[in-house]
């Protein structure tokens, strides 16, 4: 098994900020959009650039919410293991609103399509946005892309790209791992 | 862990703690679910279940219907009141019958003990129990005692007492595997009659007189007397069966402590209840009846998982 880092922290920091910019390019004050981290890896970025964007560039008001989307995969009875949930917490509805879905790796492309199905039981958005960090090419299953990447990565399909979150894993780095 | 020890819940008997708190944590994001304003999930898509009760029950059956609905799946119900059971086709047959629909899934009650896990034994489908004579009635046991956790966070030491008609109850004998499991410590209070004998033997203790029990515990879960199964006559009338074991507003006041009341339902209002304690704050009745939904949406959906 071999390791590759494929960003560094300092990398990392780079490309949030530049997602963060782009995100304000298109929502100004975000008084119309939410913003939706996938379960359980996606919560940690959505974090990051709410984060972002009250503290650097001075958002009020932003609307923040995770959603689990385990009841809603297509795979359910299909892998070896039961399908565990995380927790969903939306306090408000997305009735009209744009949403901005945010994950940390678009592989597939299955969790984004269960999460369009899961996202409607809060409602109609008005705009449903994808930002991911990794964009893997190549290995869509689906016709889904993101409005927002963070950076595109051609891996096989035998490669994993492993994102490591400070809060959660102790630093901020993402490998690419050869199995 | 992440999926059950058990491929049929026929009992809590024969479930391990971790079964529990695996049931309990996902009940905890059904919960959520339901709480939202569309309140179903596409997970058991293709999954049939059938809902066989060869007992009358509204509950129970509702809960369990709404539950496979709002995963869904495909539901068939079937009583046995109006069907080919009266002109004496056997349970195999029966269920084999309406297995060879391809249904995956049996939700049965039933009068005689055991029947759920003689149909495991003889089926190919997950067996869910939904109440076996006075045997065992595991969903219910389970809601208890995720409604226990929810009142206080935790059923660890916790102090539980069963009150009314322990003998012909499966509520009463499946509450005291689940909560003894989870670390609570259970005592039974009742007429002498409607105790059995030797239940020392599980482990918990027995009380006669209805004020002392209330005193020491946390929580009682009031149970209903079983008219239709007291074939003989247990105690003197009902109206003495009230005054000693019936629990009303005065009593609870007069508690050094406030205590929490449950109830299985349904409730005979006056009885083992007066109506002021059954809508009274302190009693948890209804929040019994939400849990049980997601408890089952729970059971359903570790138990679809492992149908390979």
């Amino acid at each position: 098994m071999s390791k590759k880092v494929l960003l560094s922290s300092k990398e990392i920091k780079i490309i949030l900020h530049r997602l963060a910019c782009q995100l304000l390019e298109s929502h100004l004050d975000f008084t119309d959009t939410v913003l939706i981290g996938i379960q359980p890896r996606g919560k940690y970025l959505a974090d990051r650039l709410a984060k972002i964007l009250r503290d650097e560039y001075g958002v009020k008001e932003i609307n923040l919410g995770y959603l689990d989307i385990t009841f809603f995969r297509d795979d359910f009875r299909r892998g070896e293991k039961t399908l565990e949930a995380t927790k969903t917490k939306i306090d408000f509805l997305v009735e009209d609103k744009k949403v901005v879905l945010i994950d940390d790796v678009l592989f597939t492309g299955r969790s984004i399509r269960a999460a369009l199905t899961a996202i409607q039981s809060f409602g109609r958005p008005s705009e449903v946005e994808l930002l991911t960090l990794i964009d893997r090419r190549f290995s869509r299953h689906l016709p889904i892309q993101p409005n927002y990447r963070g950076r595109q990565v051609d891996a096989i399909n035998d490669e994993k790209v492993q994102v490591m979150w400070e809060e959660n894993d102790g630093k901020d780095v993402i490998y690419l791992i050869n199995k | 862990m992440s999926e059950l020890s058990v491929n049929h819940l026929l009992g809590i008997k024969y479930l391990k703690e971790k079964d529990i708190q695996l049931i309990f944590e996902t009940a905890d994001h059904f919960k959520e679910v339901i709480n939202r304003s569309i309140k179903k999930v596409p997970s058991l898509r293709d999954i049939n279940i059938a809902n066989i009760f060869f007992e009358n029950s509204t509950r129970t059956k509702l809960s369990f219907e709404l539950a496979e609905k709002r995963l869904s799946a495909d539901v068939i119900n079937f009583s046995a009141g109006q069907s080919s059971v009266k002109k004496g086709e056997t349970l195999i047959d029966t269920v084999n019958n309406i297995l060879s629909m391809k249904v995956d899934m049996v939700v049965m009650r039933h009068p005689n003990p055991g029947a759920g896990i003689f149909l495991s034994k003889h089926v190919k489908a997950a067996i869910i129990n939904a109440g076996d004579g006075a045997h065992e009635h595991p969903t219910q046991a389970l809601l208890d005692s995720f409604s226990i956790r929810e009142k206080f966070g935790d059923v660890a030491g916790k102090n539980v007492v069963i009150v009314g008609d322990i003998l012909h109850s499966r509520v009463a004998l499946s509450n005291i595997f689940a909560l003894q499991l989870l670390g609570a410590n259970v005592k039974v209070c009742g007429p002498k009659t409607l105790i059995p004998k030797h239940i020392e033997s599980l482990g918990v203790t027995v009380e006669t007189n209805l004020r002392k029990a209330l005193n020491w515990c946390d929580v009682a879960n009031m149970l209903r007397i079983q008219n239709e199964r007291l074939d003989i006559s247990y105690f003197p009338t009902t109206r003495e069966y009230t005054q000693q074991f019936g629990v009303n507003k005065a009593l609870l006041n007069s508690l050094d402590k406030e205590i929490v009341i449950m109830h299985p339902g349904p409730i005979n209002r006056g009885v083992e209840i007066t109506s002021d304690v059954a809508d009274s704050k302190q009693s948890i009745i209804l929040n019994q009846v939400e849990n049980g939904v997601a408890i089952r949406m729970a059971v359903i959906y570790l138990l679809a998982a492992k149908i390979k």
